[in-house]
């Protein structure tokens, strides 16, 4: 268990020197996700890597505990935010109703999207 | 019993363990009602942890900067739960990889979409333009949404602002929205999410199916970047 939390830590880790170091425009803990994703990977192809947190379900088992309660996490910036919630005072209803609008047209283009890529490809397929 | 009644409160409002306490359990009791009622869009635990505890805060007249030295250490794991989405990619790599393409162009058109749409909205209500140029980062993660803004100039407490509303709204909406349309493939539905409302959204994806989690943490990521590089574009060129 906590060799599994110091692979996530040691990622988030590399992730943040990374992103500081080259100055990329995206958050580290991003990046320790590829690093770790690249070493499970790893994993499989070379046994010698399957120790430690990498055998059984170590580092699998402390992520998925991580990721079952996501929205908890969430939380304490969320209290911030109501907090700040004058900010909106002057143009508030309409930047709601411009937020909501414009979650509603991203969520719709975004998914059909998906669905005519994903059907063209099926298609592009089916034909040899 | 202490001589001051005040003695024990001035206490516990000096430490972090109170609002430890007053996040996880409301935490636990919104969680548990939305699975009561099966994990209905409306019963969304983030949602209503967030007004409840902001109502006791300002009952107790606590300040933000209290709470905070409690709940940091909730905050604290957003980082390592984000590299923990290594693991849900990694088991489900084989869909992953068979939708690559599709992936690509939804975050290509959805990226573009989520600028824009805020973008030409806020254009048409007239509002003024530190206001457009802090709500046009609000589809992407709080962290970098306002490191975009403040290298606009905008305002980043109203961009955070904007995140969590926009990801609020994405997380209640989804489900409905897709139900309405008819649209059961999680992939899609999982991926929309995470680009339109960022990590609350992939919250409420991981509530409903495990697939929509996976393309929703893909997407959430893919669009952190792909709209840090688009949003000062889009508003050099939408924008007089």
């Amino acid at each position: 268990m906590i060799a599994s939390l110091s692979l996530i830590l040691l990622c988030q880790l590399a992730g943040e020197i990374i992103v500081r170091g080259l100055r990329l425009p995206m958050p580290g803990p991003v990046i320790g996700l590829l690093l770790l994703l690249l070493i499970l990977l790893a994993r499989d192809r070379f046994a010698f890597l399957a120790r430690g947190p990498l055998q059984g379900d170590g580092v699998e088992g402390a992520s998925r505990g991580l990721l079952a309660h996501l929205s908890l996490l969430f939380i304490p910036a969320g209290v911030g935010v109501v907090q700040k919630l004058d900010l909106l005072a002057e143009h508030g209803i309409a930047i709601i109703g411009i937020l909501a609008v414009s979650v509603v047209v991203t969520l719709l283009v975004t998914v059909a999207t998906f669905l005519v890529a994903s059907r063209l490809m099926a298609r592009g397929q089916g034909k040899p | 019993m202490s001589e001051n009644p005040f003695s024990l409160w001035v206490y516990l409002s000096q430490s972090p363990l109170l609002w430890l306490t007053v996040t996880l359990s409301t935490y636990a009791i919104a969680d548990g009602v939305s699975l009561a009622t099966h994990r209905h869009p409306f019963a969304n635990p983030v949602l209503h942890s967030m007004w409840i505890i902001g109502v006791l805060l300002l009952l107790t007249g606590t300040s933000y900067t209290t709470y905070f030295a409690g709940a940091q250490f909730v905050h604290f794991l957003l980082g390592p739960a984000t590299v923990a989405l290594a693991v849900p990619l990694y088991e489900n790599r084989k869909v992953v990889a068979a939708a690559i393409l599709p992936m690509l162009a939804a975050l290509v058109v959805g990226s573009v979409t989520a600028i824009v749409s805020v973008v030409a909205l806020a254009e048409v209500a007239g509002l003024p333009r530190a206001v457009i140029l802090s709500l046009a980062p609000k589809s992407v993660t709080a962290g970098v949404a306002m490191g975009i803004s403040e290298s606009l100039r905008a305002d980043p407490s109203l961009t955070a602002v904007s995140v969590v509303l926009t990801g609020i709204m994405g997380a209640v909406i989804v489900t409905p929205l897709m139900n309405r349309t008819g649209i059961i493939d999680f992939r899609a539905r999982g991926f929309a999410v995470g680009l339109a409302a960022h990590g609350i959204g992939t919250a409420r994806a991981f509530q409903v199916d495990a697939v929509a989690g996976v393309f929703a943490g893909i997407a959430m990521s893919l669009n952190a970047l792909v709209t840090s590089l688009l949003v000062p574009l889009a508003v050099t060129l939408l924008m007089r």
